[in-house]
């Protein structure tokens, strides 16, 4: 038996919530370091995970654990990770780190600031690390039942977070109309689940939730016509999929700052994920027949995310409507099934995660001392934040697909992928990259470097703190290295991808 | 002739029969202030019944015992614990409130009840579990009435009271209907009976429609649910719990041995009755909560929805749909009860049960909203909690009898289900009071309340997470169905 490394990973922060929760309410800064400690432990669990797949040069689950959890009907915990998982896992833990350090919200009396959480954080760390145990769950589970038993553990703390911390204004209705929109899209899978469960059972008499095991189960080619919709798009919703991304600007704006991070960072790549483990890997011959749809889908996603993204004068809803067109990207490079196209969505899935949660996090640091978040009422930020600023620039070059940055190496081989099965819609879709160029300098422009108005001298912007430096700095590394080093990702990702290819008959 | 195994397939009953009897002995010499240890003993009595009968009352190979009366089996023993952990609980609930607590006669007739209920899961012919009907109804009649001083509960007594023995006495024609015709009793024989086809469909649907009558009211599922949300407003809000939870749930141990056993070769027409009943039920149930401004009134219409969902099991007419069923219940009744002492708990010292009365009460007693939102979310149907679980199993079953329609229907119910639990956790730990300064009150949990929450909070929890041994409960029970 091995080191249960992938079940400590995944219950960690639920056992932290539930010690969090045994705090009394008023020892704030206890419950902070629990958060922390959880959070550091997991990253550098997540991280040895990585850097064990990436240098034994790994293949195919390792980590396997499994558990009998009820035999009679085939359900087990089952856990490993691949070439496509185990970035993701990685990804979690960087989120959750960097999401626990700008959170923090010591009051600072010298700026009158009040930035992280400062209303009831034992119950804001606990849901958070319920949701980010149920991420890492999916991303290591083998298991369909487990698969889905976690996917909604990590929905519906996302209604409380966003709902009690969230942004005033539109909190309520943001926080409802997303948990709606992913628990539909995650009932609508579940049905298809069981529907694919008992077909199995029909064809092999193999009563199981395994997905090794599902992926022969002889499907047949009408079955998987009907069902692979159903399966995909309800959880390509989670992934921000048009047209179903409707949610998903909304609940970025409303949530706090480290949800943010978490909702794009991880949450959309959830969906993107269980989309392509679920419906891809499983009916690979729906994925074939369809693949045409979820491309139009996802290139219409792509340009109008970028352009709706251009007239925003919200940052947050600039970032909302970028992570539409982003994780539109990355369902483009699912919906080609090449190599090209595969390899590239999996880089980006970590790629637009780290950028992703940067960004929200740099909003969120400014949004706290100068109280607005419209781009023409900003200005000048460069001069008090300049750590900020450095941290925003590394972000868009990344975002623009800059060569250098992780952005390249994950766009170039989904445009590659594109032009080799439908050329011109590359063509079409690499207008986003102009678009996307254009709002991330246009904001830089304005938010940092133009002079700073009146109204934001006010409030007497002071810089950010040391732990927000870490944060951001640990964001902005691993956009770098990978940027300058794809082998540290690029060859693990293929290896995942060579696994999906041979489901798909060598396409 | 009084076997052992006579003897064990009513050790439950003796046992609370026993305690029925001391707790009349007892309470008398108790001074007013102490009565309300009468909670105490029947809940530790009730508990220490449960350990004697795993320990010494399960059953072996299904066995037909007095003459057939009862049959003693694995369904019928997990009912039982099922039923006698509810009124323990419920009986912890009722120490505390402020009415009802102090009066011995409560914990006596919810005993009375209890020990109908237990037949109701075991009787094997129509005549015992007519009897067995109402000696379970009886009693929560004057339970549900309990206030008297309070119109709104006489109201609920008297109208469950009418509503009841109309119900009962529809059934009671049923009864003899099929006897009629079968010129038997025994639901056992009856099948074999009724097997060489020599009723028409129309007569058996006939049967079957009067029958649903007297069972649709202890499920309370549409059109037959009208009482249930004045009824639970009414009755003091454990009774309210223990009438949508242990009653609800005998109904359907012996809709299951009923249907499934006695009429297996109508069982088209039947599960097509279900299906329909079970997605009006769901459908009407949760439109009708969406809307609700008392919280027990929202729970009367959850409830009422819940039934629909189990009703799905039923409707799957295999042994997976009846261990659903089974498994439903178990972690329905865990669920409900939850929610429904938090609702006293917090009634207790808010004084209302108003929706909007909640507002700030995460800030009150965070532990009696983390066990709201445990409650809640388990009723929408969320992981961790028992209720997801039983949900999948549930709609497993569905899918797998080809009534994928159904299991549809039941998906966008559960959506509608979200929208409205969560909008009551809103009130919980979003909106504050209108006067903050209130907030500062905490609210307290007296130790009954704090014993009878946490274990139903880690029994949701636990019937969420580590399912395999409930399930395999379960599926024992159903086995003896089949």
């Amino acid at each position: 038996m091995n080191f249960p490394i992938l079940s400590i990973i995944t219950f960690l922060p639920m056992v932290a919530a539930v010690i969090m929760l045994m705090i009394p309410a008023n020892r704030k800064t206890e419950v902070r370091g629990v958060a922390l400690a959880t959070a550091t432990v997991d990253l550098l669990l997540s991280g040895w995970v990585y850097l064990q797949y990436l240098l034994g040069h790994l293949t195919g689950y390792q980590f396997v654990e499994q558990y009998d959890w009820l035999p009679a009907l085939g359900i087990s915990l089952k856990f490993g990770v691949d070439g496509m998982s185990a970035p993701l896992v990685l990804l979690t833990g960087i989120v959750m780190f960097t999401g626990v350090l700008i959170s923090w919200g010591e009051y600072d009396e010298a700026h009158h600031l009040s930035a992280g959480i400062q209303d009831r954080p034992r119950e804001f760390f606990a849901f958070l690390f319920l949701l980010a145990g149920g991420v890492f769950g999916v991303f290591v589970s083998l298991d369909l039942f487990m698969l889905f038993f976690f996917y909604e553990i990590a929905v519906f703390p996302m209604y409380l977070l966003i709902a009690i911390w969230g942004w005033v204004k539109t909190r309520e209705y943001a926080a409802m109309k997303l948990t709606l929109y992913l628990f539909i899209g995650s009932v609508v899978s579940l049905v298809g689940a069981l529907v694919m469960y008992w077909t199995q059972y029909q064809n092999t008499g193999i009563l199981s939730f395994d997905m090794i095991q599902m992926e022969s189960a002889g499907f047949s080619a009408s079955f998987q016509y009907i069902w692979f919709l159903p399966v995909f798009i309800g959880f390509a919703v989670l992934g921000g999929m048009w047209p179903f991304h409707n949610w998903s600007p909304d609940g970025h704006v409303a949530a706090p700052t480290a949800v943010s991070m978490f909702h794009a960072g991880v949450l959309m790549k959830l969906g993107a994920f269980a989309a392509l483990r679920v419906g891809v890997m499983l009916l690979p011959e729906g994925a074939k027949q369809w693949s045409w749809l979820i491309m139009a889908f996802a290139g219409i996603a792509v340009v109008y995310g970028a352009y709706i993204a251009f007239v925003q004068t919200d940052m947050k809803y600039m970032i909302g409507f970028s992570s539409v067109s982003h994780m539109g990207l990355v369902v483009l490079g699912v919906s080609t099934l090449n190599h090209n196209g595969l390899v590239g969505a999996g880089v980006q899935m970590f790629s637009h995660g780290v950028m992703t949660a940067l960004f929200f996090a740099i909003t969120g640091m400014i949004y706290d001392r100068s109280h607005t978040r419209q781009i023409p009422e900003l200005g000048g930020i460069a001069k008090v934040m300049p750590f900020a600023t450095i941290g925003f620039i590394i972000g868009g070059l990344v975002s623009m697909g800059m060569p250098g940055f992780s952005g390249f190496v994950a766009e170039f081989p989904i445009f590659m992928g594109v032009w080799g099965r439908q050329w011109m819609l590359a063509v079409v879709a690499s207008i986003s990259i102009i678009i996307t160029a254009a709002y991330i300098m246009m904001n830089i422009r304005k938010v940092f470097f133009s002079p700073m108005p009146e109204e934001i001298q006010k409030h007497h912007i002071g810089d950010i703190t040391m732990l927000d430096k870490i944060a951001i700095a640990t964001l902005c590394f691993f956009m770098i290295i990978i940027g300058m080093f794809p082998s540290v990702m690029v060859p693990m990702v293929e290896r995942g991808v060579e696994n999906i290819l041979r489901l798909l008959g060598g396409a | 002739m009084f076997t052992p195994v006579m003897f064990a397939s009513i050790l439950p009953e003796i046992l609370i029969l026993a305690l029925a009897v001391i707790l009349l002995c007892v309470e008398p010499f108790w001074k007013a202030d102490q009565r309300r240890n009468a909670g105490w003993l029947t809940a530790g009595g009730l508990f220490a019944a449960i350990i004697v009968s795993l320990l010494f009352g399960q059953p072996g190979e299904p066995a037909a015992v007095f003459g057939n009366m009862i049959r003693f089996d694995w369904l019928g023993f997990f009912f039982k614990i099922l039923f006698m952990f509810a009124a323990a609980v419920t009986a912890l609930l009722l120490m505390d409130h402020e009415k009802v607590g102090q009066r011995g006669e409560a914990y006596l007739l919810l005993l009375a009840s209890l020990l109908g209920m237990n037949l109701m899961a075991v009787s094997a012919d129509l005549i015992m579990l007519y009897l067995a009907i109402e000696t379970a109804s009886i009693p929560l009649y004057i339970l549900a009435g309990f206030l008297l001083a309070d119109d709104r509960s006489t109201e609920a007594g008297f109208k469950y009271l009418l509503f009841g023995t109309l119900a009962s006495t529809v059934m009671l024609y049923g009864f003899s209907l099929i006897f009629g015709f079968a010129g038997t009793t025994n639901i056992y024989q009856l099948a074999e009976m009724f097997v060489g086809g020599d009723i028409s469909a129309l007569l058996a649907f006939g049967v079957f429609a009067l029958v649903i009558v007297g069972l649709g009211f202890k499920l309370a599922i549409v059109p037959f649910q009208f009482w249930a949300p004045d009824v639970y407003q009414g009755s003091p809000t454990p009774i309210a719990g223990f009438l949508s939870t242990a009653s609800k749930a005998a109904g359907f141990a012996v809709a299951v041995r009923f249907f499934i056993v006695a009429f297996p070769s109508f069982a088209p027409s039947w599960t097509l009755i279900f299906a329909a009943l079970a997605a009006i039920t769901m459908t009407v149930g949760n439109l009708l909560a969406i809307s609700q401004t008392n919280i027990k009134r929202l729970l009367a219409y959850s409830s009422i929805a819940h039934a629909g969902y189990a009703l799905i099991g039923v409707v799957a007419f295999s042994q997976l749909g009846a261990a659903s069923v089974v498994f439903y219940l178990a972690a329905y009744i865990a669920t409900n009860l939850l929610a429904f002492g938090v609702v006293m708990a917090f009634s207790r010292v808010a004084g209302s049960d108003e929706i909007t009365d909640y507002a700030g009460m995460s800030r009150r007693n965070p532990w009696l909203a983390l066990m709201m939102l445990a409650a809640f979310l388990s009723l929408a149907g969320m992981p961790p909690f028992g209720g997801f679980v039983a949900k999948v199993f549930v709609f497993a079953a569905g899918v797998k009898a080809n009534y994928t329609w159904l299991v549809i229907v039941g998906i966008l119910n559960s959506i509608i289900g979200v929208y409205y639990y969560l909008n009551t956790m809103k009130y919980v730990y979003l909106y504050r009071m209108p006067n903050e300064d209130e907030e500062n009150r905490p609210v307290s949990l007296t130790r009954p309340y704090a014993i009878a929450l946490a274990i139903l909070t880690i029994g949701v929890i636990l019937v969420g997470t580590v399912f395999a041994p409930w399930f395999s409960w379960s599926d024992a029970a159903a086995l003896n169905l089949f």
